[in-house]
């Protein structure tokens, strides 16, 4: 080949690598970018006084004092809204039947609005719904509330060639001429003094338990499952997985039962995680009995065997990797086999071992399928120990699943899927760091 | 005392290299028509030689004519080959080796390896020692600091290693790992040393130190080295084997071989015209 020939080839393919490597940085970025962003606004964001006062009715947090100041001066903003409210009732009860009429359903459907911004008006019977027993607690939904009250939405479908379109028109409308017409712009000018938002940083969202519903609170229950979970599947599967490696590596002769195996392990290895979940329902569950309603214990077996195939493989490989002098060194010393395996192979295959059994449990840790029919509830209190043997539980993949497809109120509880598509991939990120480290760490041990 | 007794014919036989005296002397590993296959390859072809009690054997000849696997079937490291199989006896101590119901793990007790390339563990520089007395039991610490600093003074290691001795044996020389590995060998107390091309990864230097340690091992145990150097095999042995393609051509005092070669295909080597 000519000169100039190889090296366009080599600067060609040196420029393909830098390329690829870009593309999967950038992918990396616009992946991770939001997820990021996002997620970390279920920590951190404004919130309003209703979250002080969710926080100290249902948690007992913050000073009672403080919050009791802050609530006088936010019912002093809100009292303007009220009275008008009053006001234009006395308004209407002056008004002859029929005028009052075309005004019944609008105001039914203000105070509604209302009462999602602001939490029930004061007087009124407390509703059942923790839900409607608070306004807005985060400034975020705040606004958007806010312009659920200022405007109403309609869908105007005239054209039956094009796609509805959401039409916006001002409430204040319906109310032109009444004493409720200055309600409108008092609300938007006093809004902050009303909902008093402020900067905080909610690290409890990670352990507390969540209140109606993912509506308030936060997702304790579902990390505790995950974790239950992992752990779980870990404890099933290292030990076997570990095991069959060194019997496939040091005690199988090379035989065809042994080659069927291989291929029956990778085989595993890319079974659909569905039919894993199926399976863990219809052996573990149906079969076998290990509980009698779906429980941590049938969720942990089943992604424990998910996971088994990539457990063996990585042992397999780092064992494989193992000089084969040391082998030969222990045995003319007089090593038994299995001597040899425990004192010589598995200490130098351990770095290889742990980076396929901790990338393997940030799988476990993400599987959605598997714990579908084996484990997984949406609501739920955290467990303890003992109780992963009988109930089901919580677990942030299949929770994250659950609020964007089956929640009632989607749109009020996005910021806690985020919280946990945030929390699930830093476990992972974490998770896989904790492997890097620590094969380094061992590696250099193993090195001198 | 009684080991002094048993090592009077060979430090005869060292001074006069006379064949009279080598034959008085008892064998202490006895190849008989031993063959060794790989498959269905004869790496081995019925070889039949002893290897004397207390002396140094080297074992030559070209590359693949089974010098290795020889010496490797002495403690049966060719098990670890699975295609691996061998014919014939091999005599250690009156026991045919590869009798089915032998202890193939306190065989190598007995028969202790040093390899190619030295093969330390990645741990340090004690517990490779410890490691083979660990195996036979030794607990005590006293007792196991005592053998590894005996071990590590026969391989004439201990002055530059014992400040050192729980620092990772892989931050040591080439040189130095391989005189670990000798001095891991001798803790477990071997009556055989087999020695498989020791000093080929070693430098002049680190390799002239191994052959001052042969030469001081000698007459404590028997040693077998399977060695390309033919300078090192006349340096150090005490009796010499030439094997090529798989049969042992000829075997004698080192003198005798390296003189008076009464084969051809012998003097053809040893003169440099083949190999």
């Amino acid at each position: 080949m000519r000169l100039e020939t190889r090296r366009l080839l080599d600067r060609a393919f040196s420029g393909t690598g830098v390329i690829a490597i870009g593309v999967m940085a950038l992918a990396l970025v616009v992946i991770l970018t939001p997820i990021m962003i996002r997620g970390a606004g279920a920590f951190v964001f404004r919130a309003t006084i209703e979250h002080q006062k969710v926080m100290s009715d249902q948690w007992g947090r913050g000073n009672p004092k403080r919050l009791e100041a802050a609530e006088a001066e936010a019912a002093a903003a809100r009292r303007p809204v009220y009275d008008m409210l009053a006001a234009f009732d006395a308004e209407l009860d002056e008004m002859p039947r029929a005028d009052r009429r075309p005004y019944k359903a609008p105001l039914r459907e203000l105070e509604k609005e209302l009462a999602g911004l602001l939490g029930p008006a004061p007087g009124q019977r407390t509703p059942v719904l923790i839900r409607q027993q608070y306004g807005a607690t985060r400034w975020d939904r705040a606004q958007v509330k806010l312009g659920e009250v200022l405007f109403t939405e309609e869908w105007d479908y005239s054209n039956p060639d094009a796609l509805g379109v959401l039409v916006k028109t001002p409430r204040v409308e319906q109310f032109r001429g009444t004493r409720l017409e200055p309600l409108f712009s008092y609300l938007e000018e006093h809004v902050e003094d009303i909902l008093r938002p402020h900067w905080t940083f909610y690290w409890q969202f990670l352990f507390d338990t969540s209140k109606d519903s993912h509506i308030f609170g936060g997702i304790g229950p579902e990390v505790l499952g995950t974790i239950y979970l992992t752990l779980g599947a870990m404890i099933f599967a290292i030990p076997m997985g570990v095991i069959a490696a060194i019997y496939l590596c040091e005690y199988a002769r090379g035989g065809r039962v042994i080659s069927f195996l291989r291929i029956c392990i990778s085989t595993l290895a890319g079974v659909p995680s569905i039919v894993f979940g199926l399976f863990g329902l219809a052996f573990f569950l149906n079969t076998i009995h290990v509980s009698d309603s779906k429980s941590v214990l049938a969720g942990s077996l089943t992604l424990s065997l998910l996971i088994l195939p990539t457990v063996i493989r990585a042992s397999e490989e780092a064992i494989l990797a193992v000089p084969k002098t040391y082998k030969e060194a222990a045995l003319s010393l007089g090593a038994g086999r299995w001597h040899t395996v425990l004192s010589v192979i598995l200490p130098a295959a351990l770095p290889g071992i742990l980076t396929g059994t901790v990338i393997s449990m940030g799988r476990a840790a993400g599987e959605t399928a598997p714990i579908i029919f084996t484990a997984a509830v949406s609501v739920g209190r955290p467990l303890l120990p003992h109780q992963i043997f009988s109930q089901p539980t919580p677990a942030l993949p299949w929770n994250i699943y659950n609020l964007c497809t089956e929640h009632e109120a989607v749109d009020e509880i996005r910021h806690v899927q985020y919280g946990m598509v945030f929390t699930l991939v830093a476990v992972v990120l974490l998770l896989n760091l904790f492997a890097i480290v620590m094969r380094a760490r061992i590696s250099k041990k193993l090195r001198g | 005392m009684s080991e002094n007794i048993k090592m009077k014919p060979a430090t005869r036989f060292a001074q006069t290299g006379d064949m009279k005296d080598y034959a008085a002397l008892p064998a202490h590993v006895n190849a008989e028509n031993f063959s060794v296959f790989y498959g269905n390859f004869e790496a081995v072809k019925n070889v039949s030689c002893g290897f004397s009690q207390g002396l140094v054997t080297a074992m030559i000849g070209p590359s693949g004519c089974g010098k290795s696997t020889l010496l490797r079937a002495i403690n049966r490291m060719n098990d670890l080959i699975p295609s691996c199989r061998a014919g014939g006896e091999m005599v250690f101590d009156g026991e045919n080796i590869y009798r089915r119901d032998i202890d193939v793990v306190s065989l190598r007790m007995r028969v202790g390896m040093v390899f190619q390339k030295p093969n330390v563990f990645p741990k340090s520089i004690y517990d490779n020692i410890a490691y083979g007395p660990r195996l036979q039991g030794i607990q005590s610490r006293s007792r196991l600091d005592e053998i590894v600093e005996s071990s590590l003074r026969q391989a004439a290691i201990w002055d530059e290693v014992k400040d050192r001795l729980s620092a990772n044996a892989l931050g040591m020389s080439g040189g130095q790992q391989q005189r670990l590995c000798l001095a891991r060998a001798l803790a477990v107390k071997p009556e055989i040393l087999l020695m498989d091309e020791p000093t080929s990864a070693l430098d002049p230097k680190a390799t002239a130190k191994i052959e001052d340690l042969i030469g001081e091992l000698r007459g404590q145990y028997t040693i077998i080295i399977v060695t390309h150097n033919m300078q090192q095999a006349a340096r150090v042995s005490d009796c010499t084997a030439f094997m090529y393609e798989g049969t042992l051509v000829e075997f004698g005092t080192t003198r005798q071989i390296f003189t008076r070669p009464s084969k051809k295909q012998t003097e053809d080597y040893i003169t440099g015209r083949f190999g």
